[in-house]
């Protein structure tokens, strides 16, 4: 068996032999297991990714009968980011029509609930527009974005700024009241593009300011839920471990600070989620096989104690994706048919 | 992040329903409406549609379902159902419930 040609996490080519391959989706994997307390893959599903690895074609897919629904985050705004200029119906369209979309988002520029919320109207008449001339169902999507709520974004003082002086208690209260104002940012814009047709709301990028920024989503979804019982809230997570940057919120009595994607998926169950996106970061200095293999693994995780849809998290530096603006396909369709088929996943 | 090239299209490819081309947007809205794993969601769309699952991602049969049914079509004809009159038959045929096709509802004179 010659070199096997794959890359790095950032992307640039990495050649390997079969053994180092191994090595590498071994190490991943254990890494997985040893960081989340989780069962690392078997034998066989290795040497699954081993196959898929080595196979020379730069695409490979997944066997027919095994295609999953795809989600999108910051959905419209992808198309403008690369410099086409269409509006967000138009956007919308393209997805449906031109790229195989199952589902797609409306969304704004400024992509978090806070700046969203009090140009809501405006977005508005846009989504009920598009709702007429579309089929695929429409999410409407945010970050919920927790940093944007202490100074100098927002009103409270900021905990990076008061940790390193010792005050903790009094960062810790600064995220919690942080907490309130989010929650109700997220149930004000949610409400609204509920009220106005969407299919769904994203919960893009959950967790992204840690513990605190969890707990709010949770908060918002169980709000919405108690309010509109058919709602479709999707959460799709920020990174594989919950930071503790308070360290001692709790949701139904469990720390949601160090939590890993199969104890996360439990809190968005018992929030009320409809579906759960975990994440897994790409770490850029090891290999493609090594990220991939170690995605797998704690997503593999997930999918077997989730009562809802997963869909997993697959874009630019997440998923075993490679950290770069235009990712290569021979990775983003390994990845792609690696988590497919061996977690147990509804979607991407 | 990424451009569409590498994710949006390359997962289509690799491993998406391939939405309105098969039965992608239909197995996701009953996915959403009813908190359905893809199995189970698949097989019920299947039935409602009187296909079998492994034609859901099939584009030639399903485009003549999509038609038979006035489930909106990749390529519209003239006459045929497009955009919230389509989601109207996905409600009815799917057993479902639509937000939009329901808000249009309410605010017409046929609600």
């Amino acid at each position: 068996m010659g070199n096997i040609l794959t890359r790095y996490g950032d992307g640039t080519v990495l050649e390997m032999s079969e053994e180092a391959l191994m090595e590498d989706l071994q190490r991943g994997s254990q890494d997985a297991a040893e960081r989340g307390q989780i069962d690392p893959l078997t034998q066989s599903e290795l040497e699954h990714l081993g196959d898929i690895f080595k196979c020379p074609f730069r695409f490979l897919s997944v066997e027919p009968g095994n295609e999953v629904i795809l989600t999108y985050d910051a959905g419209t705004l992808k198309i403008r980011r690369v410099g086409v200029n269409v509006d967000r119906i138009q956007a919308l369209q393209i997805y449906e029509k031109i790229m195989g979309a199952d589902t797609m988002e409306l969304n704004h520029v400024d992509y978090s609930y806070k700046p969203v919320k009090p140009i809501i109207t405006m977005e508005q008449p846009i989504l009920e527009q598009a709702l007429l001339v579309t089929h695929i169902p429409l999410f409407y999507g945010a970050q919920p974005n927790l940093g944007l709520y202490s100074q100098p974004d927002g009103p409270f003082p900021n905990p990076g700024e008061l940790m390193p002086m010792g005050k903790i208690k009094e960062a810790q209260q600064s995220y919690e009241a942080s907490v309130a104002h989010l929650v109700a940012d997220i149930v004000s814009a949610a409400s609204a593009m509920y009220a106005s047709g969407a299919d769904g709301i994203n919960l893009d990028t959950t967790g992204a300011a840690g513990d605190a920024d969890f707990l709010a989503a949770l908060l918002a979804t169980e709000k919405l839920k108690t309010k509109y019982p058919d709602m479709c809230i999707q959460m799709g997570m920020a990174g594989e471990f919950v930071l503790g940057m308070h360290s001692e919120l709790t949701y139904k009595g469990e720390r949601l600070a160090g939590m890993y994607p199969h104890q996360q998926v439990k809190m968005a169950e018992a929030a009320g989620a409809t579906i759960f996106g975990p994440v897994i970061n790409t770490n850029t200095n090891e290999s493609a096989p090594w990220n991939l293999a170690r995605t797998v693994t704690y997503t593999k995780a997930c999918g077997e104690v989730a009562k809802i849809p997963i869909h997993a998290n697959m874009g630019m530096g997440v998923g075993g994706v490679t950290v770069n603006d235009h990712p290569p396909m021979d990775i983003v369709s390994r990845s792609s048919k690696a988590i497919v088929e061996i977690c147990r996943l509804d979607g991407l | 992040m990424g451009d569409p090239f590498a994710m949006a299209i390359t997962h289509a490819h690799a491993s998406g329903m391939g939405g309105m081309r098969g039965a992608g947007d239909l197995v996701a809205r009953v996915q959403m409406a009813r908190g359905m794993r893809i199995e189970q969601a698949k097989a019920y769309v299947a039935e409602k549609l009187k296909v079998t699952v492994s034609d859901l991602t099939d584009p030639v049969i399903m485009g003549e379902v999509r038609q038979d049914l006035n489930l909106g079509i990749m390529s519209p004809q003239p006459g045929c159902a497009k955009g919230i009159e389509a989601k109207f038959n996905i409600a009815q045929i799917l057993d479902i419930n639509i937000n939009c096709v329901n808000r249009f509802e309410r605010r017409t004179t046929i609600g």
